[in-house]
């Protein structure tokens, strides 16, 4: 009885171990491969081996022209939401005509860009997951490095810099248009006087809101990225393992977007 | 061209250690066929993975050109890689570019040819495998015959000094089988190109090779010419070559006792 007790500890203690090691193992891959996929995009430019274009604007359209309709829509449906939300709360304080301060502020410093890096996530996380993994699946990847050509160069890096420079761009569009949401509703369902709420809203919103908000999407940028493309590069076998990473990828880059969210929210609030 | 000496590797660590290539030694001529057939698991693959650089061995040489290859990284591997072409065996072409765009991929990316120069050499090694015309469909609308011959013009766009051909005739139709050969044995002929073909169809295999090497669990029971082979008095090769189920090759693949292993079920 005491043995097999022991015995259940002693495995649990072993099976901790065992996946603990496992965690640290992802941990230094995905570091070593952002290292190798930030050393290939900026460094080696100025070795002499420019970066292509072409694959990029291909991938700047992919990622983020087609992600619009999507960002604007859910951004918008923010906006609406957290004004009729803190509307119900303001009201009882008399302070109906905030509704702006705090929609826009909300919006640009935290709701803008996590919720864009969220959508983004699962819209664009998991499609580099699917689309590399499955060359990876098809020897495609070994064929690029048959060929002498570097896989990390040719198929992270123009991924890299597309999302790198559309969410940023992506996220102001949704703070426009999550503030627009807020102020449709605040104008007409709420009665607010548009001029009162415009002027509220812009006594309340300070352009370090933008900023954090903007240094914020650069970061989640880089996890969306590293994540989707790490889970393809350590595929091996068959569609089943594709279906898992592609899952994988997308559950841990949001965690990811989230407590990277939480780190430098802390950190504005006291630095800044 | 190509010789490995002593060439070893295992996978799995304690208990599951498997060694897969127990001291492999050959040489690659220039300008012949070398093929390597073996059943699967045989560890003919494992040597193909080795000669193009995605294995390291646990230990000894591998030299290309001559030049040891088997610890080269980076630029250095890159550099070696410049000079073979490898015809997959699923083809692998990147299934997002068109045909041209497939070719020509090496070139634009390792070359400072222009485009319409690019476009010729793309149209001539097309022509080649007798696939001029396909320039703009995607590998999605191929036939497995026809995207290993694209793969064959994608592995001899930078006009390499060696081909590797991993199981060019798996899952073809005789026909396509046939025109495979012919264009090894064509590039090879015509143009000098060193070719290793790792393979298990053995009428290809006595068709289009100066030599065979013949593997079977991780050691090589026969190598020489294919008559030499054909006439090999090693019951391992005949059984090969006859393709006859059982034999000193055996039919079970399992390494434990069937006896014992059912007497054993009856305690869990």
């Amino acid at each position: 009885m005491v043995r097999s007790f022991f015995g259940f500890i002693g495995r649990r203690g072993f099976n901790l171990v065992d996946s603990s090691t496992d965690f640290f193992r992802e941990i230094s891959g995905l570091y070593y491969l952002t290292r190798a996929t930030l050393y290939c995009t900026f460094i080696e430019p100025l070795k002499g081996k420019p970066n292509k274009w072409r694959p990029v604007w291909t991938q700047m359209e992919e990622v983020g022209v087609k992600s619009t309709t999507i960002v604007f829509l859910v951004s918008f449906l923010i906006g609406v939401i957290l004004a009729f939300q803190s509307a119900h709360q303001l009201s009882r304080l008399g302070a109906l005509e905030f509704v702006g301060a705090l929609v826009g502020v909300a919006i640009l410093r935290e709701l803008g860009p996590l919720m864009t890096a969220l959508v983004m996530a699962g819209r664009v996380g998991a499609a580099f997951t699917a689309e590399m993994g499955t060359m990876k699946v098809s020897d495609e990847v070994l064929a690029l490095e048959t060929m002498a050509l570097n896989p990390v160069k040719f198929l992270i890096t123009p991924r890299f810099l597309a999302l790198l420079i559309m969410l940023p761009c992506l996220t102001i569009m949704a703070d426009l248009m999550g503030i627009l949401g807020g102020f449709l509703i605040g104008t007409t369902t709420l009665g607010i006087d548009p001029v009162v709420y415009v002027n509220n809203s812009l006594d309340a919103m300070v352009v370090k809101d933008v900023i954090t908000g903007l240094v914020k999407s650069v970061v989640f940028a880089v996890i969306i990225v590293m994540v989707g493309s790490y889970m393809a590069f350590i595929i091996e076998g068959g569609a089943e393992k594709v279906g898992q990473n592609t899952r994988t990828a997308v559950v841990v880059s949001m965690i990811l977007v989230i407590i990277a969210d939480l780190v430098f929210t802390s950190l504005f609030f006291f630095v800044f | 061209m190509i010789e490995i000496k002593h060439l070893r590797k295992s996978f799995g660590e304690g208990d599951k250690r498997v060694v897969v290539l127990d001291d492999f030694n050959a040489e690659m001529e220039k300008g012949q066929i070398t093929s390597i057939i073996g059943g699967s698991g045989s560890g003919k693959s494992t040597v193909l993975k080795h000669l193009i650089g995605a294995y390291t061995p646990d230990s000894g040489e591998i030299w290309i050109d001559g030049e040891e290859v088997s610890l080269l990284q980076g630029e250095a591997a890159n550099g070696v890689r410049k000079k073979f072409g490898i015809m997959f065996q699923s083809g692998a072409l990147f299934n997002s570019l068109t045909v041209e765009d497939n070719v020509a991929l090496p070139m634009r990316e390792h070359t400072e040819l222009n485009e319409s120069t690019i476009q010729i050499m793309v149209k001539m090694k097309l022509e080649m495998v007798g696939l001029r015309g396909a320039e703009h469909l995607k590998p999605a609308q191929l036939s497995g015959g026809m995207i290993k011959r694209i793969a064959l013009a994608r592995a001899i766009a930078l006009d390499p000094k060696i081909v590797f051909y991993d199981e060019p005739s798996a899952g073809l139709d005789p026909i396509s089988i046939g025109v495979i050969d012919k264009l090894i044995i064509d590039l090879s002929r015509k143009m000098g190109i060193t070719s290793v073909v790792v393979t298990h169809e053995i009428p290809s295999a006595m068709r289009i090779s100066d030599k065979i090497i013949m593997l079977f669990k991780g050691k090589i029971v026969a190598s020489g010419s294919p008559e030499e082979i054909r006439n090999s008095d090693d019951p391992r090769v005949q059984q090969f070559i006859q393709g006859s189920p059982d034999g000193p090759i055996p039919f079970s693949k399992s390494l434990t006792n069937y006896g014992d292993e059912l007497k054993n079920m009856s305690h869990i």
